[in-house]
């Protein structure tokens, strides 16, 4: 019965699309997070800075939609709403561990206490009834790719997706020819190394570790909005419900490259469809909560099996003191 | 541009100024690093800068290189007042530095850490790893520094890492070159060939400020001197007239012997007796071949060698820090004159070796040696902080009593700090070694394995060293000394063996020549 459900659930082409939507929502956070390590900035603050942005995408929306501005538009602003609001949550998280050298740790979990509590906070302040949901016409489309879209199978899985779906394929290559093919990239990857030689080379380095931490940010925000405009229709709260750390865990399991954390948000990504294919096996609403974590710890089993131990860069999470041996 | 005795005194000189520092201040909490320092340096000259650790010329050097701000005074640079925030300032002034512990990146390439920054194309650039090649060959070529640009610099020797870090700054176009201690971690042959580099980029028109604490080689390279004593400046020298004694006499305040004094050994019953040891280096091959020797109450043995033919295997087969696969290893009690129990050393741990009186000064201080983040006290009872004297049952640490015991130690062991409580990493390199040598002797061990005991120390320090290691000799330890300097073996041991391959190839007497243990060193034979 079991086996039976879960063949079932891996033939199923909706189970694929299931599986690449999931993964490029828990990619962008995660580029943003190779990015910030990278660059010697510990971030644990990026669910914070995506659920911050899931709500400045549906907020800046329905505000622009008010205004009778057009649909493309309305989401259009409340994408950027969501960039930026990741951006500045970043800058936050930057300002307190390069200035102020605070312990990255802290300022992450303070990062994210304050969007949950700010968003939640401003969300029953505008909205007093609580859950704005979009229609259909305010959320993030889907492209109609045309023939591409109807071929068996493939079609589904990869040409019926989300437009930020593709926009993530685009950055996801981006991001790994920016580490390891240009001149910036190297000095990120310096910077993160070993912080005090960069800066005798003449590398900036609180430059370039704000830059790669707003950066994380403005991934996150992307992410956010990719979930709350693109794949839910509606602002929860907590509604990222831990993707952030996911993303996380999958910078680290992919070694901190972007395509080895592409690698682990695809897993991840099958672990949640595949919950969703369990399912059907009918069990009682309860089970269902523990049937959620079992792609967790499948994929953990997987992960720890196949991948091994990962080494952070040597830097990452010492703030940058230049008159320290 | 050595010409006249007038050039170091005189303001009106024809040699233009390269660098000029003048009252330059810095203090940290509780110290007062640089106090109203002036430096001079000319066009074309290598100026050494030389004081012992901790007298604030790293500090004065990296406040030109703009990595420390000065709290008050003044740069000129060829004579033009230069402000100097951050490297990247210093590197457009022409300045370039060569830290003492090397600023290059081990997961990068040669390459990539030489033209990081300055990348070919600039920032906004793709990373042309083909023309970053072509303009490090030529540089290679143009100064003589033959390099490889595609190693990654983790798997590079430290003498061509040192190679990397010079080419850094002249591919940064550095015409003023900070050299700090840069022969501290380099192998005779590799300090003679940066000396002819150094000497050829004179020629080319650098000028260099070379740090260090070794007289000699301040007599052999440089042209002019600056002596920093305690953060202040102790007196400007031309190299041709002065002497070892009198730069000496400068850097610690008073005179030094810098010949060691000591009386004959009075050998007595064999404390440490090493039976055909065999070990395995890092690489699972075999590093000892079947070492013996013995060493008696009240000698102390020197092991010669070039680095790298097992001595550091030895050591650590020894101490029980690597796994002895074959031979013996005992200790003897000796007691006024007279053997007690021996214990059998050999398959005992770090831990259980210290407990039967032995001691160990390891080659790595910072590695090995300390808890560089942990406190000084923390640090003195390393290792024996179970015992009754520092703790209750073990479990509970007394810290009243380690503070006093630390107290006593810092002061007896000249341990210079502003606190007891500070990391041990923010001591010099000589009172770290100091903090170890407290703990080490205070423990009266037995048996005291010494292993490069005065490595980038300074002399203040060194001669400090020696005389404590002569005086648990003349109070009937065994000491086993390792060190590559081999004046040290020479003036300190009773006896020399030289090691060879890993093996120990003769025992001689301290008297024998220089050129007698250079060939026993690289594996000659010497007729008798």
């Amino acid at each position: 019965m079991f086996f039976q459900v879960l063949f079932q659930g891996l033939t199923s082409s909706n189970t694929w699309q299931v599986t690449l939507e999931f993964a490029a929502l828990l990619l962008l956070p995660a580029l943003g997070g190779v990015i910030s390590e990278r660059s010697g900035v510990v971030n644990i603050a990026m669910e914070g800075m995506m659920l911050t942005g899931a709500f400045a995408s549906v907020m800046v929306t329905l505000a622009a939609n008010n205004f009778g501005l057009s649909s493309a538009i309305c989401v259009l602003f409340g994408l950027l709403a969501a960039i930026v609001a990741g951006g500045l949550m970043a800058l936050l998280h930057a300002y307190f561990s390069i200035q102020f050298k605070t312990d990255q740790i802290v300022s992450g979990v303070a990062i994210n206490i304050i969007a949950l509590g700010l968003t939640s906070y401003l969300l029953f302040e505008i909205v007093p009834v609580g859950v704005p949901s979009l229609p259909d016409r305010l959320r993030l489309p889907v492209p109609p790719l045309g023939p591409l879209a109807n071929i068996p199978f493939l079609g589904t899985v990869l040409f019926q997706q989300n437009v930020i779906f593709y926009i993530t394929l685009l950055l996801l290559f981006g991001v790994q020819f920016l580490l390891f093919r240009t001149n910036i990239g190297l000095r990120i990857r310096a910077v993160g190394e070993h912080p005090q030689a960069a800066d005798t080379a003449g590398v900036n380095v609180r430059l370039l570790r704000y830059l790669c931490v707003v950066s994380s940010g403005l991934l996150s925000g992307l992410g956010g909005a990719y979930l709350a405009l693109g794949v839910a229709g509606l602002f929860n709260p907590n509604m990222t419900n831990g993707r952030g750390f996911i993303a996380l865990a999958a910078v680290i399991f992919g070694k901190y490259t972007p395509l080895g954390a592409a690698g682990a948000c695809l897993i991840f990504g099958l672990g949640i469809a595949l919950s969703y294919a369990l399912q059907g096996l009918g069990s009682t609403a309860n089970v269902i909560n523990l049937l959620n974590t079992l792609p967790y710890i499948f994929t953990l089993v997987a992960l720890v099996g196949l991948v091994g131990r990962t080494t952070p860069p040597a830097a990452d999470g010492i703030p940058y003191d230049p008159a320290s041996d | 541009m050595r010409e006249s005795t007038a050039l170091a005194t005189t303001e009106e000189s024809s040699t233009p100024l390269a660098v000029e520092m003048r009252e330059i201040t810095r203090t940290w909490p509780g110290v007062v690093a640089n106090d109203h320092v002036d430096l001079k340096v000319r066009k074309g000259e290598i100026h050494a800068l030389v004081g012992e650790n901790g007298a604030g010329k790293t500090t004065l050097m990296n406040i030109l290189y703009g990595l420390i701000r000065p709290d008050s005074g003044e740069i000129y640079i060829n004579g033009e007042l230069a402000h100097i925030h951050g490297p990247r300032d210093a590197i457009r002034q022409h300045i370039g530095m060569v830290h003492q512990h090397f600023m290059l990146i081990p997961p990068l390439t040669v390459a990539e850490n030489i033209v990081l920054g300055h990348e070919p194309g600039g920032i906004n650039a793709l990373y042309n790893a083909r023309q970053a090649r072509e303009v490090i060959e030529n540089l290679s070529k143009q100064y003589g520094l033959p390099i490889d640009p595609d190693a990654k610099i983790e798997k590079v020797s430290v003498g061509l890492q040192q190679r990397v870090e010079i080419l850094k700054t002249l591919y940064r176009a550095a015409d003023i070159l900070i050299m700090d201690e840069p022969t501290g971690v380099l192998t005779p042959q590799e300090t003679h060939e940066l000396f002819r580099v150094l000497r050829g980029l004179v020629e080319k028109g650098k000028t260099i400020i070379f740090i260090t604490h070794k007289l000699r080689e301040v007599l052999e390279l440089t042209d002019t001197i600056t002596v920093l004593r305690r953060g202040k400046n102790a007196g400007e020298l031309v190299t041709r007239q002065t002497s070892q004694a009198e730069i000496a006499r400068l850097m610690v305040g008073r005179e030094v012997l810098l010949r060691v004094n000591k009386m004959p050994a009075k050998p007595g019953p064999v404390v440490l007796h090493v039976e055909d040891i065999h070990a395995l280096s890092d690489r699972d091959l075999e590093a000892l071949h079947g070492v013996s020797f013995d060493v008696r109450a009240g000698e102390i043995l020197g092991i010669a060698g070039v680095e790298g033919n097992g001595q550091s295997e030895l050591v650590e087969a020894l101490t029980g820090m690597r796994k002895i696969t074959r031979g013996k290893l005992t200790i003897t009690q000796v007691k006024d004159g007279q053997a007690g129990v021996t214990s059998d050393l050999t398959m005992l741990d770090a831990r259980e070796e210290r407990l039967v009186g032995l001691g160990h000064i390891p080659e790595d201080r910072r590695g090995s040696g300390l808890v560089l983040n942990d406190t000084i006290e923390d640090n003195l009872i390393l290792g024996r902080q179970r015992w009754s004297q520092f703790s209750w049952r073990g479990i509970v640490l007394l810290l009243r009593d380690i503070a006093k015991w630390a107290k006593r130690l810092i002061t007896e062991f000249d341990v210079r700090t502003s606190s007891a409580e500070a990391p041990a990493r923010s001591l010099s390199g000589g009172n770290q070694q100091k903090v170890i040598i407290a703990r080490e002797f205070s423990a009266d061990p037995m048996a005291l394995i010494a292993s490069q005991p005065t490595r980038g120390v300074d002399i203040g320090a060194i001669e400090f060293i020696h005389r404590r290691i002569i005086e648990q000799r003349d109070a009937g330890k065994a000491v086993l000394l390792i060190s590559a300097e081999l004046d040290e073996i020479r003036s300190l041991s009773d006896r020399i063996a030289v090691m060879y391959e890993g093996k120990i190839v003769d025992i001689v007497s301290p008297a024998a020549s220089e050129e007698k243990l250079g060939i026993l060193m690289t594996g000659g034979h010497v007729e008798e």
